[in-house]
């Protein structure tokens, strides 16, 4: 069941029609699901509080209601390791469309992963799974699947990707941690049969996987627009 | 509701005849049921009066026997009014040919006859269709029957929402000697479409195998149709249509631009072992496959082959969809040559292909698909003969089934599809082996078998 606060999360973006990072991310938090540590900063001081708080290097990510693709606008800085540089980049970040904040997060490693979510129109919840990044659709190495998934559906998710052998450690590298990978993904597909109704598609891109952790690096919320607010809340 | 009506009707009315114009589709499925189906046909227009000497009833309600199905080929604006004296009248069940529904912007009328029928529990197929063909009982398809190339009756259903690709297909199953059990024209769906056909040939004894032509599903329509035929006992094979993105559509995520609908189509087929053909060879290839072997296989396949042209050919086509060609050992190839006949045991490459040469005879290929037919490491055998070759004759089609009768391991036959050699192939298809005028159809067929969903 979707709590209260998940839904309001959503019902405050309705307007906008799709929810901004921040709120995607508590969002996934409330849901149970490995986010990085992360600040909303309107201004600058609660920006550098909370970096010296959660220690450099850190991710800092432009949040506008205006801006749904930020790297394409320069609104994504990793490895930022200073408060100069910290403010530098918010002084920047200010200049850009609608600029409500910045996001400012724990620097997380891992193999990229894209886990996405569709609400087919033929087929309702379609979970995506695959090799994430900026590159996702040059690539174009992901598979589907019709939600709700189980474990299995996972494992034949992962064996359908070219680049499998990248998750299973590959020359040297450590592999990803599978258990911890397939359960996110079916968390990812319990949480997408109940958000149907209000929403149009998810990207979680990237996911980053490491031996350890899968955490949501990034998260897109598309919401459902044909349809009149009150009957998606019916649904539910 | 009982569709038993629709399929196996005893008495039926045809609504809409024209008393002056014998090419009207009313007059043709009246003309073509009354003189060739065991079952009795009234034919029904307001004016009455009489056609080829039978009476026209001037109202439904008319007609002095029970009437099983209503076939309705009235204008469009008369349908609802039709539908509704049917139901009155006692009518079981109905096919609407007539057009001028939804596909003209008249949802209005649609939705109308569809809750006339919801609302009595009155099941019908259409409308702007051509309705049912089944083999041997009943046609409502508006084509003159001489215009027609029919089918022998067997063991594979058809579903189509465009006639014309239908009776396309129907066309084709003549030529290949598929085996028909019905055809069904959906048209605009209003009531009946996939999924309640699907649930219903499931249960038809008749029918073995489930072929679908599909244009679009509405809403979650996709995921009930496949839900319900991943847990069909028969083979469910899909042919869509509509494999290029709309376009013009902006796309805001990158989940929405790569799960694309026919992606997404394609993807939850195999994902439910519902086998998906790309296009219509596929189409006809899968259902001859599939009406004589149903239990799916892993897909290492053994070849032989009375040319080495041809087997190579073969391989790169395996190969390419994904099918194993696995290497005889040489101990089996051994066992085989030693068997084979004088003239070709010197000459023939055995390590699979097992290329007999166009020096053998039936005992070579008779006991090369008795080898293979008893190995673990093959599934299924594709078997290339040329007809052409003076030690064929035309027993080699019945001999192979007698091996398939005892071993339980299919085969299936390319032999090109000529007049001549029409006995040739008469022995493997009156025998239920399935036989393609192609290598990339022979290999089809054994992919069928590997894309069905394991038993």
């Amino acid at each position: 069941m979707l709590t209260e606060e998940v839904k309001d999360i959503l019902l405050a973006s309705r307007e906008l029609g799709w929810v901004l990072e921040p709120e995607a991310k508590r969002l996934f938090s409330l849901a149970g699901f490995d986010v990085p540590k992360f600040m909303w900063a309107p201004e600058i001081e609660e920006a550098v509080r909370f970096a010296q708080e959660i220690g450099y290097p850190v991710a800092a990510k432009v949040v506008s209601p205006r801006v749904l693709h930020k790297s394409d606008v320069g609104g994504v800085v990793v490895g930022i390791g200073s408060d100069e540089k910290l403010s530098e980049t918010f002084a920047r970040f200010k200049h850009l469309e609608g600029f409500a904040g910045m996001l400012v997060e724990e620097m997380v490693s891992g193999v990229e992963l894209i886990v996405g979510a569709k609400i087919d129109y033929q087929f309702g919840p379609v979970i995506l799974l695959g090799m994430g990044g900026i590159g996702v659709e040059i690539y174009r190495d992901t598979t589907l699947r019709m939600a709700p998934l189980k474990e299995k559906d996972v494992d034949s998710m992962l064996k359908d990707l070219k680049a499998h052998q990248l998750l299973e450690g590959y020359r040297g590298s450590e592999p990803v941690n599978l258990t911890e990978l397939k359960a996110m993904v079916v968390a990812f597909s319990d949480l997408v049969m109940e958000l149907e109704g209000y929403i149009e598609s998810i990207d979680l891109n990237p996911v980053l996987c490491s031996s350890r952790r899968c955490v949501v690096a990034d998260a897109r919320i598309m919401l459902e627009a044909t349809k009149p607010f009150h009957e998606a809340n019916a649904i539910s | 509701m009982n569709f038993q009506a629709l399929f196996k009707p005893k008495t039926v009315a045809v609504i809409g005849v024209s008393l002056t114009n014998d090419r009207h589709p009313a007059n043709v499925v009246y003309t073509k049921n009354h003189l060739r189906y065991p079952i009795k046909v009234f034919p029904v227009n307001p004016r009455g009066g009489v056609l080829g000497g039978q009476t026209v009833f001037a109202h439904i309600s008319e007609i002095p026997e029970k009437v099983d199905l209503a076939v309705i080929a009235a204008r469009a604006e008369q349908v609802p009014t039709i539908l509704s004296d049917c139901v009155a009248a006692g009518v079981s069940a109905a096919i609407i040919i007539s057009a001028g529904f939804a596909e003209t912007g008249r949802l209005d009328l649609q939705d109308r006859i569809a809750l006339i029928a919801r609302e009595a529990g009155f099941p019908f197929v259409g409308p702007n269709c051509l309705g049912i063909y089944s083999p041997s009982h009943m046609d409502t398809f508006f084509l003159p029957p001489e215009r027609m190339v029919r089918p022998n009756p067997g063991n594979v259903a058809l579903v189509s929402q465009s006639g014309g690709v239908l009776v396309d297909q129907i066309v084709k199953f003549a030529e290949e000697g598929v085996g028909l059990s019905r055809a069904i024209s959906i048209g605009n769906k209003a009531l009946i479409g996939e999924l309640e056909l699907l649930n219903y040939l499931a249960q038809d004894p008749e029918t073995e195998v489930i072929g679908f032509y599909v244009e679009g599903f509405g809403r979650n329509e996709g995921r009930e149709f496949i839900l319900a035929a991943s847990h069909c006992p028969k083979p469910v094979i899909v042919l869509k249509a509509g494999k290029s993105p709309g376009g013009g559509r902006a796309v805001s995520s990158h989940t929405a631009s790569l799960a694309g609908d026919y992606e997404t189509f394609s993807t939850v087929l195999s994902q439910y072992g519902v086998v998906e053909a790309r296009d219509q060879l596929e189409m006809i290839s899968f259902c001859e496959s599939l009406s004589c072997y149903q239990r799916s296989i892993k897909g290492n396949i053994g070849i032989i082959t009375g040319s080495g042209g041809h087997g190579a050919l073969a391989v790169d086509t395996c190969t390419g969809h994904g099918l194993a060609v696995p290497f005889l050992s040489e101990q089996a190839q051994n066992e085989i040559r030693k068997n084979l006949t004088s003239s070709v045991q010197p000459i023939a490459s055995l390590g699979n292909p097992i290329d007999l040469t166009g020096s053998a005879v039936d005992d070579d290929f008779v006991f090369a698909t008795s080898y293979l037919s008893r190995r673990s490491e093959f599934d299924c055998i594709v078997m290339l003969l040329l007809p052409y070759l003076p030690g064929i004759t035309s027993d080699i089609g019945a001999r192979v089934s007698q091996i398939y009768q005892q071993e339980h391991k299919p085969l299936v036959a390319y032999v090109p599809h000529v007049e001549k050699y029409r006995m040739i192939i008469e022995g493997f298809e009156f025998n239920r082996m399935p036989v393609s005028p192609s290598i990339e159809g022979a290999v089809l067929m054994a992919e069928a078998l590997r894309r069905g969903k394991p038993c």
